[in-house]
């Protein structure tokens, strides 16, 4: 059974969203996400500046069975990729929702994908989603 | 005999199975504007026995002159343990297999390639080859444009010294992927890239720089001025080099400060015939960290369940049967029967017999450019240092004098008219290890016989 903490936000695609202090969204993938993949050996993160809309594909999960990408849920700004992930890309593995987060983003406002709450990707995924 | 093991009814009873009603139903969701008919330009199939008169007419036709053209593929001597082992049937089907770890022999062989092909070129890591030099080339282009993510141009920059063909290639492969490619010219003393031609370039967003050692023209390129202009310019560097060359040169791994971030070229001279123009081999090799941007396959040494050493194919997530659309190339396999040629020279020859090979190319073009500059009317294009090439002008048009050395059985250089108008009546000649001092005596007779009949006349 994967975690799916109750404050954040997620995406039917298994991205997590978590607002932070100063109005950035940090992105990650999910618990089930990593599962999935099994171990990580590879991250690509978007660079600093990036603009962004929402559903780009803004960086690249690699394990020694498949590389996905990860799609932004909103449009904005990246404000930082993750530079832990280039040497320790098994922190996604370790620690989803905290040190393996991929992206941080500075909103534009400017359109949005659908996000769930908690009960309703935990609703997803024992649907098969 | 048709090699197709279906018979009529495996196909009608797969089709009913489906639901389908025929073989083309399958192929609906193709447009009918995509759809090609008849290929235009392409004969009507032929027998055996036809091809086989067409094809040793053809190699009748190209006969067995005495060649003095390099250009980009280089006759060397080919010694015969090569293509006794290439054509074992264990080789002979070099082709990358489906389930490549079942065939350790076929890692094995193109792990040993990748490390030779690295340890020439003093990268990191080599794929497992490609088509030809060409095309590695223009592989190389589109790889620099995915690694240097910073660079937001796609702007190349590629000397018109770089092989005219190898040019032309990468403008049709890179089309359509939004590459610029902008040409530098040289200088006409030395014939090759020029400081002053790179100045307009600086300051703006380059995504790499071209360079290829030795040149066309066989002259050798400031590549440490060059490779640290591109540091000091944000550009990767990318290196087309001859291999042979590589036994003398310093490799692209040492170029400048720091090194070139990608290395190609043809690996043809180990090995490979020159078969009236291909196929050959191309080579690609980088620093690690473009790694993931490499195109074609890596064989990678491992251990197996047990803890014994093994091979596989490694970093696949490039690829496209597993990425898709978004992988770094179309190209998913690699030259294996040649790969493996280049491998057995390599191992046969050894690091001081590909020396002594380059040191006699060297010696040949010498002794050729001083042979034939010795006649009048013939002189050298360029000063500086050269390679197993030399550009010659005559006082007069190339192509007669190349077409009436030809009816002689030499084959006395390329006529550069096409590619480089402005060097006027100019031919690439080029002296291996395979021409002797009597081949090229012959070749300096011949050549002062034409130029003086011309001038009788």
């Amino acid at each position: 059974m994967s975690q799916i903490p109750a404050d954040l936000r997620y995406t039917k695609s298994h991205e997590w969203l978590r607002t932070l202090p100063d109005g950035s969204v940090e992105i990650g993938i999910t618990d089930h996400a990593q599962q999935s993949l099994g171990d990580l050996v590879f991250v690509e993160v978007p660079e600093a500046g990036r603009r962004l809309a929402a559903g780009d594909a803004c960086a690249v999960v690699e394990s020694v069975k498949a590389a996905s990408d990860v799609y932004s849920p909103l449009a904005g700004e990246v404000a930082a990729g993750n530079p832990q992930l280039a040497s320790q890309p098994d922190l996604i593995n370790r620690d989803p929702y905290g040190e393996g987060w991929i992206l941080r983003l500075k909103p534009s406002g400017g359109g949005a994908a659908e996000t769930l709450d908690a009960a309703a990707y935990e609703a997803a995924l024992a649907a098969g989603g | 005999m048709p090699y197709i093991p279906h018979t009529d009814e495996d196909v009608r009873a797969m089709l009913e199975r489906i639901g389908a009603r025929a073989i083309d139903e399958l192929f609906d969701e193709i447009p009918a504007a995509l759809r090609i008919d008849a290929l235009a330009g392409v004969p009507d199939a032929l027998s055996e026995m036809e091809i086989a008169r067409l094809a040793a007419d053809r190699a009748a036709a190209d006969g067995r002159p005495l060649n003095f053209i390099g250009a980009g593929a280089y006759e060397h001597h080919i010694p015969a343990p090569i293509w006794a082992l290439v054509t074992r049937g264990e080789i002979y089907s070099a082709y990358t297999p489906y389930q490549a770890e079942a065939s350790q022999g076929t890692l094995q062989t193109m792990y040993e390639y990748q490390s030779m092909i690295a340890g020439l070129t003093a990268m990191d890591v080599s794929n497992a080859s490609l088509y030809d030099g060409a095309s590695a080339l223009a592989e190389a282009c589109l790889m620099a444009v995915r690694a240097h993510r910073r660079s937001k141009s796609a702007r190349i920059l590629m000397p018109t010294t770089v092989n005219p063909a190898w040019r032309q290639v990468t403008r049709v492969i890179t089309r359509g992927q939004g590459l610029e490619i902008v040409e530098l010219p040289y200088g006409a003393e030395e014939g090759r890239t020029i400081p002053e031609a790179l100045a307009r370039h600086a300051g703006t967003d380059v995504t790499a720089i071209v360079i290829q050692q030795p040149n066309f023209f066989g002259q050798l390129e400031d590549v440490d001025a060059l490779t640290r202009w591109a540091r000091a310019n944000g550009a990767l560097v990318i290196a087309a080099v001859n291999p042979v060359s590589l036994a003398l040169l310093t490799p692209p791994g040492e170029w400048g400060d720091g090194g070139a971030d990608i290395a190609c070229g043809d690996a043809q001279p180990f090995g490979v015939p020159l078969s009236s123009g291909g196929p050959y081999v191309g080579f690609m090799a980088c620093r690690m960290e473009h790694v993931r941007q490499m195109p074609g396959r890596i064989a990678g040494r491992t251990l197996d369940a047990e803890g014994k050493p093994g091979f596989t194919l490694t970093l696949q997530a490039r690829e496209q049967h597993i990425r898709r659309a978004k992988a770094t190339s179309n190209i998913c396999t690699n030259q294996g029967l040649l790969m493996s040629a280049a491998t057995i020279y390599l191992a046969l020859i050894g690091p001081a017999g590909l020396e002594r090979v380059a040191r006699a190319c060297l010696a040949r073009t010498r002794e050729l450019v001083d042979a034939l500059t010795g006649l009048p009317g013939v002189r050298a294009a360029f000063g500086g240092p050269r390679f197993h090439e030399a550009v010659l002008t005559l006082d007069r048009p190339v192509a007669p004098v190349l077409e009436a050395l030809a009816a002689q059985g030499i084959v006395g250089g390329l006529d550069l008219s096409r590619d480089y108008p402005e060097l006027g009546n100019a031919l690439l000649a080029c002296a291996t290890e395979t021409r002797t001092r009597a081949d090229i005596e012959a070749y300096a007779i011949a050549l002062g016989r034409e130029l003086g009949r011309a001038a009788a006349a």
